[in-house]
């Protein structure tokens, strides 16, 4: 399999083509390939998108489900992120259990979502110490043609957006956990009076259905190749055979760096690094303007901006 | 759901097919870059993608068969193809289904012409809503084809359920979970040939012997879908090559 | 005279060219079985997507997608995979590697105690060689002894899928010539789908990579010889 060896053709050809800052599938080395993001590609889950990055077909899909909270944050709801390479999505990835390259991309991924705190977890909480809501987003790569990470963190993001609060079934929810939350429910907690009624089998909080997910930030990321001294932004699988290394840089829509991952074992000077930040910061922004958010994220998301800057 | 009736009594069933209608169902070919040969299946709000990698060299070396090609079948559900989310490891009914699904395909394959290689069929179950085997199969088959494997026929595939007494042609969740019986059948259609029979329920004999018949009526139409996604998918290459 | 008016006599269930899928009755009677087809009784049937064939008295399918299977005397351009004292394995685009021995490379033995196989050819490198013998139980044997073969060099290698070989080539050679003419550079299209270009500058070779993709994908209508002049002329302008 082609992980193993440098195809040197290749990589002359690719190098060489670069000084003239061509790529070999016509591209400029600033340039992304086609972008196709579909929203809702999934009915079943709560949210989802199948994203098209040129050849790269992934698929993202979000469950949200009432979990227990983990105990040093009993009032915060959980996302978890999780990837999956198919094995028909390239001849070198095997059936069997998660690729570590896999496991590199659902943490970069992660920590892009984690950090610069998209999802407002303390506002997913249901009970606290017993009952929060549980985010779990599911990365399917279906087709590597390159650069995997970006169009995972374009589809996770799309997927959170499109993303629609379940209803919270007591029939779900452990019998404990049930008592209490009937028991406990008390009028400032703005619940009570939003329950249907908690004698029927499926109690629904008529306000938490069909809400989108509270989210207040909006962060892309963007890779680059290395190849000798030139950096190639979104490299296809072609360019990622023969790269040195690579960065992804993620940045909110503030402007701030919120995660950053060097990957392969080639080098970077500090003065590159920060060329390849520049870049992604131009890069970023473009593709944020291209991204299917609804108006209501929107807003929220614009909401809960204003409301930290008061704090401030 | 419970407790309505999923047929009504004029034989209309609750998504608002007749008896022996099947659900909408789209092939499309040749989307994926990597495999070798691919295919996507909506039928009904089944989403299944499935991808053909080979013939290729057998990996690792000793599973390589002397005389023909070994078929390997993964079939796989993706995590939020279900209502709950479904855990990520693979379960003992994704093992069987894979092994159906390949004693299904294999038959149709002429694999004594690729001795010592393999062709792996992976299937992508991006969303389910019943009869994702069937949906599946079919899908496959179309797969293997834009791979240009050499096959005998095609495979068409079908479930057979029985709910509330009567049955019913392409089963869909809710009617598999409620209903008293579920049989997925696959032939290959120009053949005459069963490559797949599961039964799983209570059928009399008579109800059995009707079922055979519906489901090679359904493994028709579908048989009429995938020739015509074939058609569709290729009619464009086969101008391109008029002119050589 | 008997027999082939008994072969005239029954019709084929197809019209030539016709688009058919793996399963479709292609003939019915005493036809010869030709690629791509199998025969069951007195039927004949189609093993692949294609398109149907009738030369003389054999039916045969054309096909549309597939994988390389090599043939002996036919030219392909492999990649090497893997270096043993003796041997290079080559990726040929096939379910079965390439096998060049160091006597068909070197054209002599090789001492494995003073030499280095990767000091002659490394992993990574191609080669345009010619398959010596194949019989899919045992792996194909290459060389590259004869003209025009041997290590690549220099220049730009792209890949197509093998079915459109035919294409690239043209009747007669006639897209081949068009492209080496109005490109200035030399082209040698593999039968396994490796395209070499090898022209004076980078951007020379990527036109004319450019030129075959757009022959790839875009060749469904007529007029294509001479939308590729046209395409050169304008790359030109």
């Amino acid at each position: 399999m082609k992980d193993n060896y440098v195809p040197s053709v290749k990589k002359r050809q690719i190098m060489e083509l670069a000084e003239s800052g061509k790529r070999i599938d016509g591209r400029s080395l600033m340039d992304y390939r086609p972008l196709d993001i579909k929203p809702g590609f999934i009915e079943k889950a709560e949210g989802s998108a199948a994203v098209h990055l040129g050849g790269t077909y992934v698929v993202a899909g979000v469950k949200i489900q009432p979990e227990k909270p983990f105990s040093d944050t009993p009032d915060k709801g959980v996302m978890t992120v999780n990837s999956e390479f198919v094995s028909m999505a390239s001849p070198e990835f095997e059936p069997g259990p998660p690729d570590i390259k896999s496991i590199e991309l659902a943490r970069v991924v992660d920590r892009g979502l984690r950090e610069s705190e998209t999802i407002d977890t303390k506002k997913m909480c249901i009970y606290k110490g017993k009952l929060v809501w549980t985010v779990f987003i599911d990365i399917f790569v279906l087709d590597h043609c390159g650069n995997l990470i970006d169009a995972a963190a374009l589809a996770a993001l799309t997927a959170l957006f499109n993303a629609r609060m379940p209803e919270l079934e007591f029939k779900d929810v452990k019998q404990d956990v049930t008592n209490t939350l009937i028991e406990d429910m008390t009028p400032q907690d703005g619940w009570k009076e939003k329950v249907h009624s908690v004698t029927e089998e499926r109690t629904v909080f008529p306000d938490r259905k069909k809400s989108p997910l509270p989210l207040r930030a909006i962060p892309v990321n963007v890779t680059m190749a290395k190849i000798g001294d030139k950096f190639f932004v979104d490299p296809s699988k072609d360019e990622e055979e023969v790269m040195d290394c690579r960065l992804s840089v993620t940045f909110t829509e503030d402007g701030n760096i919120c995660a950053m991952q060097k990957g392969e074992p080639g080098t970077l000077t500090p003065e590159e690094v920060l060329r390849a930040v520049d870049i992604a910061k131009i890069k970023s922004q473009e593709l944020r303007n291209r991204l299917p958010i609804p108006e209501d994220i929107l807003k929220s998301i614009e909401k809960a901006k204003a409301k930290k800057k008061e704090k401030d | 759901m419970k407790n309505e009736k999923l047929i009504s009594d004029d034989g209309i069933r609750f998504d608002g097919r007749k008896i022996e209608e099947l659900r909408p169902i789209k092939f499309s070919l040749g989307m994926l870059k990597n495999a070798d040969g691919s295919a996507f299946v909506e039928w009904g709000k089944n989403k299944i993608l499935v991808g053909v990698m080979g013939p290729r060299e057998a990996h690792p070396k000793h599973l390589a068969l002397a005389d023909r090609c070994r078929i390997e079948v993964l079939y796989r559900m993706a995590t939020f193809s279900v209502g709950e989310r479904k855990s990520p490891a693979p379960a003992r009914r994704e093992h069987e289904l894979s092994k159906v699904i390949k004693e299904a395909l294999e038959p149709a394959i002429f694999v004594e012409m690729y001795p010592r290689t393999t062709i792996d069929i992976y299937v992508e179950v991006l969303q389910a809503d019943g009869s994702t085997r069937c949906a599946g199969i079919s899908a496959a088959a179309l797969a293997l084809a834009d791979a240009g494997i050499p096959m005998r026929d095609l495979v068409s595939s079908i479930a057979i359920g029985k709910v509330e007494g009567q049955l019913v042609v392409d089963v869909k969740d809710e009617e598999d979970k409620q209903g008293d019986s579920d049989m997925p059948l696959a032939i290959m259609p120009s053949k005459n040939a069963v490559t797949l029979l599961q039964m799983d329920g209570l059928l009399t004999h008579e109800e059995f012997i009707r079922s055979l018949e519906m489901a090679k009526k359904g493994c028709m139409e579908v048989y009429q879908r995938q020739k015509e996604a074939l058609q569709e998918h290729f009619q464009k290459s086969a101008n391109n090559d008029e002119e050589t | 005279m008997l027999r082939n008016c008994e072969v005239f006599s029954i019709p084929t269930k197809i019209e030539p060219r016709q688009l058919v899928v793996p399963g479709t009755l292609l003939a019915e009677g005493k036809y010869n079985v030709g690629f791509n087809a199998y025969r069951e009784g007195e039927m004949v049937y189609s093993s692949v997507v294609g398109l149907a064939d009738l030369r003389n008295d054999t039916v045969s399918v054309i096909p549309l997608r597939g994988c390389y299977i090599p043939y002996v005397e036919d030219v392909v351009i492999g990649e090497v995979k893997e270096v043993n004292p003796t041997m290079w394995a080559l990726d040929i685009l096939s379910p079965y590697e390439g096998i060049l021995f160091a006597k068909e490379f070197l054209s002599k033995p090789l001492n494995t105690l003073k030499e280095d196989a990767r000091s002659y050819l490394d992993i990574g490198e191609m080669v345009i060689a010619k398959v010596l013998s194949f019989d899919r139980t045992r792996n194909p044997s290459l060389t590259t002894r004869g003209d025009g073969l041997g290590k690549i060099q220099r220049g730009t290698v792209i890949t197509v899928d093998f079915t459109r070989v035919p294409r690239i080539i043209g009747k007669k050679g006639s897209m081949i010539n068009i492209l080496k003419k109005e490109s200035n550079c030399q082209i040698f299209v593999g039968q396994n789908g490796r395209i070499w270009i090898s022209g004076k500058t980078r951007d020379e070779e990527a036109v004319v990579a450019d030129a075959i993709r757009k022959i790839e994908a875009e060749a469904h209508t007529s007029g294509l010889t001479d939308r590729i002049q046209e395409y050169f002329a304008k790359r030109r302008a």
